[in-house]
């Protein structure tokens, strides 16, 4: 139904040739109403305004007739011809003529002259329309255009299928989502700063040119990688360790001693600490009055403390026990005694004796500044997270000279605790001089970092040389650290020459290389080094002085002494072959009996004659001629009926008299063995040389193995894997990296897209096959 | 090329040649340096690094002469003049030495034939490239085998042999020092040795029945036994857990406890032992001439062949295809796998009787020594001779360390050779020691530069320098394994275990195609399941009942069917035959029928 519409269609709208020879189940004009109806049953959804217009057709040629309009009779009978959409088959037959349907064309004005001439033309031609070709060639014609229209459709997925077909390895789920986290833009799609927090915390992120986007560096942090070379990096870096490392050993050394469980051991150090606190004290008093108020205060609380208990008024178990004991013993008193005169110091008023804990940690110091121990300070009381990067980076960036465009680059907590070490370092090199005046120290400030660095270093080295103590080996460490700092800088100022004697001081130095020893080499002479000499000693010097120092599990010295003699004399000497008649005389002598050659000869072809193929012979004794006891078969047949094998190929052993080779194939190899060759492979040789190459991880390194076991295909495990969308691969064959939308629209945006699109692009697929 | 722009461009013919002349010289002056600078080795070069970047850019600038490099270089190292990028004066990876790649190489490249098909050309471009990479990486990572061994070198004039192995030992530190010491073991006669493949562990056996395994570098006795029989010989089995036995009758199996395993009464007056390691065969020589394999894996006899050549009393195994050596009386050499009843390759090597015999690690050469007091290194790839020569005293033991030092003995005395298995001939000997008693055992330790003496007196661990292979494959064996390692490793080589049907002359035929013809194929499949399965079913007749299968019913419906296809193809041929004489005959008709014609006949009706 829907076809023979189409094709109506097709006329129509070329409106050149009206004639109308339409299929005889449609002849039949019926009636108005049923029209109407038999139309709507037959409506099709998308050739609804066709039909109307074919409709509005048929009414005209009604009219034109000048028949009456028909009512529908009812069917009373049954007959050939039966609509289905109630139209009685009258008038089956009759044909419909074109001078019909253009009696109205000429009548009525709106047409143009045109038109009615090519109709009139039309008329008087006598050619009749085609007839259509039959269905079965139509429906040929239209699979043959439908097929290549789907075949050019489908062939946008060849190059893809090959690619897939080649590849070392093919991945699925195809569109696979990155690993690791996402940033926040990605997730969230069209996402928008709405909190006022947001808003702050954003502002501020502009504000300090910090990175909304991508997090990784910011702006001032690239900057600062490329004014820093390679070389002044590695110098950054190795401060760092030896900052690092300092930390550590201080670490250490704090846990160590926490550990120690000597009573003396602590009592001295507790005295060493009051009278270096006090000391301190009377600084501090001057110095830093707010601070020596609080240890006033603290004093005044442990006195309180010790008034309060009983600990050292010999009320204890153990102070009983003492007491007991006192009468005889004289250290039991003493101790006595002592805590006495412990309660006594500790309550005395006004007399600086503290037992807390606190310290100053000044004899480490020397070596590890306190900021190591400093908590980090909170600038930002509002915001306290944000600590410290943003608000020091600030200043940083507003001046930009070299330098501070060097100092930006300490960023980080670490990079930080190296820039106060290195300032008290500085402090400290002030004051060991003591008469560095203060313009110098500003243009101290004012120098390039790096060079600041390596006086800085000489002179501490100097201080930590002289001020070593316990930490020696420690120290070590640390002058190694100080020794590669001025190996890198060596190159850099070769000026420095005047830091021979700090080097001197230095521990020992690992000298690895020619350039280590020349930096050295100003400083000190290598020591000659005594030539491994080889012991001179003799044979017989060796066996009349017998070792004793090397002294051996198991005792065999005599044995030695009297070997080590006997080797003195030279071995027997090994004669390059000369046939001597007179040795080969005796030879033969010796084994007269067996004639080894001979015997060799005959196994070997021997041997050889077995692997010949043998002569057949088919002769039958006694057909066609007589037969029996002494009789033989004739010449004639004995040749006739010989059946010679085919010469093997010659024996491997062929050109060797005195080895045997075994021709026999090793049949328990075969079954193991490749017998048929595989497929792309055209002789063995290709098939053996493509094998050749081992794959175990025995014979090769891992990552070779890696790449020849690779799976052809990898799939994630509990992963759906879809179907492959035109979308992926032409997307990613057109779009091309330098096309970037902005990030935030970026992935969850396509998502979206695509969540909401691939239904209705299901649909519209599934029509358009409908409508083929 | 910058320069050259300025002049005419009429005159193309000069212009040409300045340009040559230019890049001529540009590359010589480029080429010099990289030259000099490659033999030295040593990239961490601060004067030279930072000047040859300068080099490339400045194309134009033809020579530069040295202040001015100077300035710039004394500039930077101010850190004034910044040049933001530095180029690589060494791009792309490191170039490999072809020697190293050499030493990498498996067979031959394989060109793509003209007219393949694409999956051919595709499989070949991949496999070539696959192990284009793989000899790449193997020999870039060489460089992670640093070891390398050195020799004992005397003064001038000095010969190395003089020098007694005290003061060597007095030389060397104190741990190699101690490689060198004596056990005293004169009670129970000439001893047998083995080392463990890993050189840890020492298995000594004496004839009169004393076996003990030690620990030798710490010295640490592991088990020590009287086993009271005759020890033929002793053999160390996969792991330092196990050892064989060969006793006066029976193979006997020990555990480094000491504790009786087994007696393997299969294999009876074994002489001598080998295993190996990577097959997990004991193979075994008796006096009775028979070569029996002992599977230590499953405890299953593998091949037990009768080698019919007398008594079996040297042997030797070949490490790169696990073939068994064995000399015998007759002067003869023969080669053994377990799947052959023959042997492989039988030669003859010496006028007398072969005394020892000793096979090189790559299993190229071969050393025997016999009784007519010769020595000879064969090439056993092509069979033939190297060179011999002659001992006086004639070598009774033959040993081949894995740096291919070669040790002899000749009665008292041990004497090693350099070079035993090069191209010149023996001259003179690297070392010698003089024991007390007969050399009965020699054994070089894996991986030590030591070798092991056992003699009529005891047991002699002599240094010599240069023997062992200084680099280990610590996933194969590996002389500092922990306890966990070598449970890890046992496993493995379990799971990695080769089987003896692969044991043959050459190593690679499994990587080639069988070539043989189906109907070879066919016979040895039936000689080795003993049917035939493509073998038609006999006929049996189905049992009637109701008296209709007699014998002689029976015996008829048989006939029916027998020689079936027989008939057919009879049937066949016979017809075929008539069919023929039919043609020949109607073709004899026509012709009789022609030649019968007269002009006459034309007239008849």
């Amino acid at each position: 139904m829907a076809k023979s519409s189409s094709l109506q269609k097709t006329t129509l709208s070329k409106g050149v040739k009206v004639t109308f020879t339409v299929a005889a189940d449609e002849e039949e004009l019926p009636s108005d109403d049923d029209d109407e109806e038999a139309i709507s049953a037959s409506e099709d959804e998308e050739g609804s305004d066709d039909e109307r217009k074919h409709n509005k057709l048929l009414e005209a040629i009604s009219s034109l007739g000048g028949r009456k309009r028909k009512k529908q009779s009812e069917r009373s009978e049954a007959s050939v011809q039966v609509s289905e959409f109630a139209v009685n088959a009258e008038g089956t037959g009759e044909k419909v003529n074109l001078s019909d349907l253009l009696g109205t064309v000429e009548k009525t004005s709106g047409t143009s002259n045109k038109t009615k001439k090519q109709l009139r033309n039309l008329q008087n031609s006598k050619e009749t329309l085609e007839l259509p070709l039959n269905k079965q060639q139509t429906e040929k014609i239209q699979r043959g255009i439908a097929y290549e229209k789907t075949a050019q459709e489908v062939s946008c997925w060849n190059p893809i299928i090959v690619q897939n077909r080649k590849a070392e390895q093919v991945v699925f789920p195809l569109k696979q989502e990155p690993l690791g986290p996402r940033r926040v833009e990605q997730v969230v799609a069209g996402w928008k700063v709405q909190t006022p927090l947001e808003q702050e915390i954003f502002r501020l992120l502009h504000n300090n040119s910090q990175p909304v986007v991508d997090p990784v560096l910011t702006p001032v942090e690239e900057a600062s990688l490329k004014a820093m070379s390679l070389e002044e990096a590695k110098i950054r870096r190795a401060e760092l360790q030896k900052a690092r490392a300092l930390q550590s050993y201080y670490e250490a050394k704090a846990k160590r001693e926490k550990k120690i469980k000597s009573k003396k051991y602590h009592r001295v150090q507790k005295k060493a600490r009051r009278k270096e606190f006090l000391k301190q004290f009377e600084d501090m008093c001057k110095t830093n009055p707010e601070v020596a108020l609080e240890e006033l205060k603290k004093m005044e609380m442990s006195r309180m403390t010790e008034r309060m208990s009983l600990k050292h008024q010999n009320k204890g178990k153990w102070a009983k026990s003492k007491a007991i004991m006192a009468k005889y013993d004289e250290s039991a008193r003493k101790a006595m005694q002592e805590q006495l005169q412990m309660n006594k110091d500790l309550t005395q008023k006004m007399v600086v004796l503290s037992d807390d804990e606190h310290e100053s940690k000044d004899e480490e110091s020397e070596t590890v500044p306190d900021f190591v121990n400093d908590p980090e300070p909170i600038i930002d009381s509002v915001n306290p997270w944000m600590k410290g990067r943003l608000t020091r980076e600030q200043p940083e960036v507003r001046c930009v000279t070299p330098e501070e465009a060097e100092a930006a680059v300490e960023d980080n907590t670490e990079e930080e605790l190296l820039g106060e070490f290195e300032r008290k370092r500085r402090l400290r090199q002030a004051d060991e001089e003591g008469s560095t005046p203060a313009e110098e120290k500003a243009e101290h400030a004012s120098e390039v970092v790096v060079e600041e660095n390596e006086d800085v270093v000489e002179i501490s080295d100097n201080e930590e040389n002289d001020d070593k103590e316990e930490e020696e080996e420690e120290e070590v460490d640390v002058s190694e650290f100080n020794s590669l700092f001025k190996l890198m800088r060596s190159e850099k100022t070769q000026e420095g020459q005047e830091d021979g004697e700090g080097l001197l001081d230095e521990g020992p130095i690992r000298v690895q290389n020619m350039e280590d020893l020349e930096v050295l080499g100003e400083v000190f002479e290598p020591q000659p080094t005594v030539a491994p000499s080889r012991p001179q000693t003799t044979v017989a010097e060796a066996a009349s002085a017998p070792t004793n120092k090397k002294n051996m599990e198991i005792d065999l010295r005599e044995v030695l002494t009297k070997e080590a003699k006997v080797i003195n004399v030279p071995f027997f000497p090994t004669v390059v072959e000369d046939e001597h008649d007179e040795q080969i005389s005796i030879i033969k002598e010796a084994f007269a009996g067996d004639d080894v050659i001979s015997d060799f000869m005959k196994d070997k072809r021997k041997q050889e004659a077995a692997a010949r193929p043998k002569v057949v012979d088919l002769t039958l004794p006694g057909w066609g001629e007589w037969g029996g006891v002494g009789l033989k078969p004739s010449r004639w047949k004995r040749r006739r009926f010989r059946v010679k094998m085919a010469p093997p190929p010659p024996r491997q052993d062929q050109k060797l008299p005195d080895v045997i080779i075994s021709e026999k194939r090793n049949a328990s190899l075969a079954p193991h063995q490749v017998s048929h060759l595989p497929f792309p492979f055209e002789n063995p040789a290709q098939f053996e040389s493509c094998i050749r190459t081992p794959i175990g991880p025995t014979w090769n390194t891992q990552n070779v193995v890696k790449k020849m076991t690779k799976p052809k295909v990898v799939t994630t495990m509990g992963a759906i894997i879809e179907p492959m969308v035109k979308e992926d691969f032409i997307k990613s064959r057109t779009t091309t990296p330098a096309a970037k939308g902005p990030a935030i629209m970026f992935s969850g945006d396509k998502g979206a897209r695509r969540g909401a699109k691939r239904p209705s692009e299901r649909n519209q697929r599934r029509s358009q096959k409908r409508r083929k | 090329m910058a320069a050259a722009t300025p002049e005419d461009s009429s005159s193309t013919h000069v212009e040409k040649k300045s340009k040559q002349k230019l890049s001529k010289r540009y590359w010589e002056e480029s080429k010099n340096p990289e030259q000099k600078s490659k033999p030295e080795e040593e990239p961490s070069k601060p004067e030279e690094e930072p000047s040859k970047p300068e080099e490339e850019p400045s194309k134009d600038v033809q020579i530069q002469n040295a202040a001015t490099v100077k300035e710039r270089s004394f500039k930077r190292k101010k850190g004034e003049s910044d040049q933001p990028v530095k180029e690589d004066p060494f791009p792309g990876q490191a170039p490999i030495p072809t020697e190293r790649l050499q030493k990498f190489r498996r067979g031959e490249k394989h060109k793509t034939p003209a007219g393949a098909g694409r999956k051919l050309k595709e499989a070949i471009v991949f496999s070539e490239s696959v192990s284009e990479l793989a000899q790449k990486q193997a020999a870039r990572y060489d460089l992670l085998l640093p070891e390398d061994a050195g020799f004992l070198e005397g003064d001038d004039g000095e010969d190395t042999s003089t020098i007694s192995q005290d003061d060597i030992a007095d030389a060397v530190d104190i741990t190699s020092g101690s490689k060198y010491f004596n056990l005293d073991l004169s009670q129970f006669g000439p001893y047998r040795l083995d080392y463990s493949r890993n050189g840890r562990h020492l298995l000594l056996g004496g004839r009169r029945g004393h076996v003990a395994c030690i620990d030798w570098q710490s010295k640490e006795l592991m088990c020590e036994m009287n086993v009271m029989e005759t020890v033929n010989d002793v053999k160390w089995l996969h792991t330092e857990a196990m050892f064989a036995v060969a006793q006066k009758k029976w193979l006997y199996i020990y555990d480094s406890k000491g504790v009786e395993l087994h007696c393997v009464k299969k294999f009876n007056d074994v002489l001598k032992m080998q295993f190996l390691p990577y097959h997990f065969l004991l193979a075994t020589a008796s006096a009775t001439g028979f070569l029996q394999y002992l599977d230590v894996s499953v405890g299953k006899e593998v091949a037990g062949i009768g080698t019919k050549l007398g008594r079996l009393d040297v042997m030797a195994q070949n490490p790169y295809n696990a073939v068994v050596h064995l000399g015998h009386a007759n002067g003869t050499v023969s080669l053994w796998s377990p799947n052959q009843r023959e042997p492989l390759v039988k030669m003859l090597c010496h006028r007398g009787a072969v005394r020892s015999l000793t096979v090189d690690k790559t299993g190229m050469h071969m050393v025997t020594s016999g009784l007519d007091r010769k020595l000879k290194v064969y090439d056993i790839r092509a069979f033939k001779p190297l060179h011999s020569c002659f001992l006086p005293a004639g070598a009774s033991c033959l040993s081949l360390s894995q740096k291919g030092l070669l040790s002899a003995a000749t009665g008292d005395v041990v004497q090693v050779y350099k070079n035993a298995c090069g191209s010149s001939t023996l001259s003179k000997p690297y070392m010698a020691h003089r024991l007390r008693g007969q050399v009965c055992g020699l054994a070089y330790c894996p991986f030590e530069d030591v070798l092991g003496i056992g003699h009529d007196q005891g047991f002699t661990s002599m240094i010599v320098p240069g023997a062992g292979e200084p680099n280990f494959d610590a996933l194969d064996t590996n002389p500092y394994r922990s306890f966990k390692q070598r449970q890890e490793w046992e496993v493995k080589a379990l799971l990695e275990k080769v089987q003896p049907e692969l044991i043959g002359l050459d190593p690679g035929q499994l990587g080639k195609v069988d070539r043989a013809s189906f109907e070879q194929r066919h016979k040895e499949r039936v000689e080795a399941l003993g049917f035939d399965p493509l073998a038609k079913e006999k006929f049996k007749p189905i049992k009637k009942k109701k008296g209709r299968s007699s014998a002689g019913s029976v015996e008829k419906r048989k006939r029916k069917v027998a020689h079936e296809d027989q008939r057919d193809v009879i049937r066949q041929s016979v017809q075929e035959k008539m069919q023929r004489q039919k043609e020949v005959e109607e073709k004899s008709k026509e012709k009789r029928e022609l030649g019968m014609k007269t002009t006459l006949d034309r007239f008849r009706k």
